[in-house]
């Protein structure tokens, strides 16, 4: 009898889960703390420190959310997720949001009923090989033995690339980023391929980061951005327009230092719309009137947040490439508020 | 006329040595290191590669730097020293050890699980040893509700209330079987704590709570990690599994056809699939069953999926030592007149258990380590840990040396385990068998 009130409880269980409810904000002010997931480790975008606190890029996106729903970086429960269980921990409600270096692909947008809210850092494939191998551009590595991550969709692009242009190559499989480092050096492989964040960041870590490059051929289209469920616009709105405020942040020249005076009025309407001085976008997403002060004065804007964590002045050293103000000849593109 | 010998020895000559090619170390050192022309190539030989091994790893590991705040200031020390060779930078476990120990753990609180190792080691003391006093059972009885509450603090309710059910239980089974009967009494035992903990508990606990709110401050799951975690879930899913298997391998051995049955069942579906199915099972499929907003803990969920994946192994082990055990003594129990439950007790379970020892400690050491599977579903066990350690940009590139300090931890463990297995077997006497 037992067996049966189980698996009943199961059933009634399974359906209501099927219809996850649309108040994600509820939930998250109920609880007094966002549910965020996050990598269980990755360079310069999520890492714990000493103490604890994770820190990092992704983790930055966290709490800039957590500071516009609750008025709290700080109130941020972070879930480490590996790549196999991100995307279960997202859809069960385990999880907010997800903010982990997750490429926005079709099949993961529609097919697995998420939505992507934006993009926080534009990647991509490359290679690194050793300086004295003499190779100067990727289309040189016929034949080449190569690092490669197994299960992830970089080996996937390898080996479109490589057949695209008629070469050969030797994979050499490995589990994670550590190991290929290893290899790597250990010189098990000619050439090692990751996004090209993670190659920077793995190159910073050698004895003599000289003696290596990385080859300017950028072989897939990596767009990494933090999403939601399907299902809940509202909440899918919030993140969205909280990333869009950090990058409009940027290009209104507001930031974590001057965001507290700059909220005071000043004499450009979109800086006061913004910042809640004008108008009420905050409560049309059902947030307070300075949602947007309280995520830039918590993490900065999204230039401060990119120089803090992965910039040319850390040990990642990474350029702002095509991440850059559309200004400034790069991809970022907040829309307007208004 | 007799020969008369001219000389007759009155005193006995001390021994001689022996030669010193027969006696001390040079002896053994001939006998079994160079008693032939290819015996003594391949010493040579092996000599060659220990000293080639250790001349490698030794300058690194004793050489290694301690001081620095990361890796790249561990280079640079090593570059002022002047050492041509490289050499560990111990530093990360100096940064690192206690995230290593224990997670995120508040480090204001690591009294807690320290003292709750200790009192672990209370409790077992009277397991374990038979010499030591019968009354730390006691404490025996009251470690898991203390180590609850010790770890995940909290008010103090929980727990007692929780251990009220076991109580209610053994009172029922203690004086219930007169009016129930046997059968009646062992039903009733189980299902109504079950209710108890299912409908009343809670509200008890509440009410006792909001009335007298004695307690300490509570840790969350998630910030439970490294080899705190590993011990966690490992000990919680020895000690239950060990109860746990015993029954299910009485239940493979009845004779009453839906206990045996499902007990066969039960098992051969738990040891078909490897433990980290299970671990996804735990953590992905669950998900989507419990309803949303359901905090089913994913430790708890890890603790139960490991704890009945180490019974099934367990109940094999154990059926082997009631399978070894002579007809005779299911037949000489039989005889004196006692019912089932006394002569397992009693005659054939003290038996099977001892000869089962070894098999049983090495599924607990296999579990201990297999704990550290966790790593696949997004706990930081210390091998996660080990990850996210490398994740901060200080300390990326840094490999050997997290995974040599976790391996000497784990053998430290484990070692000291089936040490205390051996022991054991010498005490009992398995051997003559």
């Amino acid at each position: 009898m037992k067996k049966s009130v189980l698996l009943g409880t199961l059933a009634v269980a399974g359906l209501a889960a099927g219809a996850v409810s649309a108040q994600t904000l509820d939930e998250v002010r109920a609880r007094g703390a966002l549910n965020c997931g996050v990598t269980t480790g990755l360079v310069g975008f999520a890492a714990p420190d000493a103490n604890g606190e994770w820190e990092g890029f992704d983790v930055g996106v966290c709490r800039a959310v957590a500071a516009a729903v609750l008025g709290d970086s700080t109130a941020v429960n972070f879930v480490p997720t590996t790549g196999q269980t991100r995307f279960t921990a997202l859809a069960s409600g385990e999880v907010d949001m997800l903010a982990r270096n997750t490429t926005w692909t079709f099949s993961r947008d529609v097919d697995l009923r998420f939505e992507f809210t934006g993009i926080n850092y534009y990647d991509g494939q490359g290679f690194i090989v050793p300086r004295e191998l003499g190779v100067s551009s990727a289309m040189e590595l016929d034949g080449a033995t190569i690092c490669i991550q197994t299960g992830t969709t970089t080996e996937l692009n390898l080996a479109d690339f490589f057949a695209s242009n008629n070469m050969t190559y030797e994979p050499v499989p490995i589990e994670t980023n550590a190991e290929g480092q290893q290899q790597y050096l250990a010189g098990a492989c000619d050439s090692y391929t990751t996004d090209a964040s993670g190659l920077a960041a793995t190159r910073a870590t050698f004895e003599n980061p000289g003696d290596h490059v990385v080859l300017p051929e950028i072989i897939s289209k990596e767009p990494l951005g933090p999403l939601v469920r399907h299902g809940d616009n509202e909440w899918g709105d919030i993140v969205r327009w909280t990333l869009n405020a950090l990058i409009a942040a940027e290009e209104l020249g507001v930031t974590s230092a001057n965001v507290a005076e700059l909220a005071a009025g000043t004499e450009n309407p979109e800086i006061n719309r913004l910042l809640g001085s004008e108008g009420d976008l905050g409560g049309m997403l059902g947030l307070s009137s300075d949602w947007a002060v309280n995520a830039i004065s918590s993490v900065g804007n999204y230039g401060e947040l990119f120089e803090g964590n992965i910039g040319e002045n850390t040990p990642i050293g990474l350029a702002r490439g095509l991440n850059a103000q559309w200004t400034d000849g790069g991809l970022l593109y907040s829309p307007p508020f208004r | 006329m007799a020969n008369t010998p001219s000389f007759v020895r009155t005193q006995m000559l001390d021994p001689k040595d022996p030669p010193i090619t027969e006696k001390g170390a040079v002896k053994w050192i001939r006998e079994n290191l160079f008693s032939g022309w290819l015996n003594s190539i391949l010493t040579l030989v092996s000599l060659y590669v220990i000293y080639w091994v250790l001349a490698h790893i030794l300058p690194w590991a004793l050489g290694g730097i301690w001081n620095a705040e990361s890796l790249s200031e561990c280079r640079e020390i090593r570059d002022a020293s002047g050492v041509g060779h490289d050499v560990a930078c111990w530093a990360v476990i100096g940064a690192r050890w206690h995230q290593l120990l224990f997670g995120f753990y508040p480090s204001e609180l690591y009294w807690r699980p320290i003292l709750a190792l200790i009192l672990f080691g209370v409790a077992i003391a009277p397991v374990l040893f038979d010499t030591a006093p019968r009354k730390l059972l006691i404490v025996t009885a009251i470690m898991p509700f203390a180590a609850y509450w010790l770890l995940w603090g909290g008010t103090i309710w929980g727990p007692i209330v929780t251990a009220l059910g076991f109580v209610i239980g053994w009172a029922i089974i203690k004086y219930g079987s007169a009016t129930l009967g046997a059968l009646g009494a062992t039903i009733a035992a189980i299902v109504v704590p079950l209710l108890y903990w299912l409908f009343v508990a809670g509200a008890i606990s509440g009410a006792l709570g909001s009335a007298l709110p004695i307690g300490i401050e509570s840790v969350a799951s998630d910030r439970f990690g490294g080899f705190m975690l590993a011990i966690v879930i490992g000990v919680a899913g020895i000690v239950m599994s060990l109860p746990l298997g015993i029954l299910l391998a009485l239940g493979r051995q009845s004779d009453l056809f839906i206990i045996n049955k499902c007990s066969v069942f039960f098992i051969e579906i738990i040891r078909g699939v490897p433990l980290i199915v299970w671990l996804f099972t735990a953590s992905l499929l669950l998900n989507y069953f419990l309803p949303p907003g359901t905090n089913f803990d994913l430790m708890l969920r890890v603790i139960i999926m490991v704890t009945l994946f180490s019974s099934a192994y367990i109940a094999e082990v154990v059926r082997g030592g009631l399978a070894a055990l002579p007809r005779g003594q299911y037949e000489g129990a039989d005889s004196l007149g006692l019912d089932y439950w006394q002569s397992m007790q009693l005659i054939i379970l003290p038996q099977a258990l001892k000869i089962s020892i070894p098999g049983i400690v090495s599924t607990f050491i296999g579990l201990f380590k297999d704990t550290t599977l966790v790593v696949f579903i997004g706990l930081l066990d210390p091998i996660g840990l080990s990850n996210a350690i490398r994740a901060d940009a200080a300390w990326n590139g840094i490999y050997w040396e997290l995974f040599i300090f976790i391996g000497l931890c784990f053998f430290i463990f484990c070692f000291s385990m089936s040490r205390y297995s051996m022991w054991l077997e010498r005490k009992l006497h398995t051997g003559h068998r």
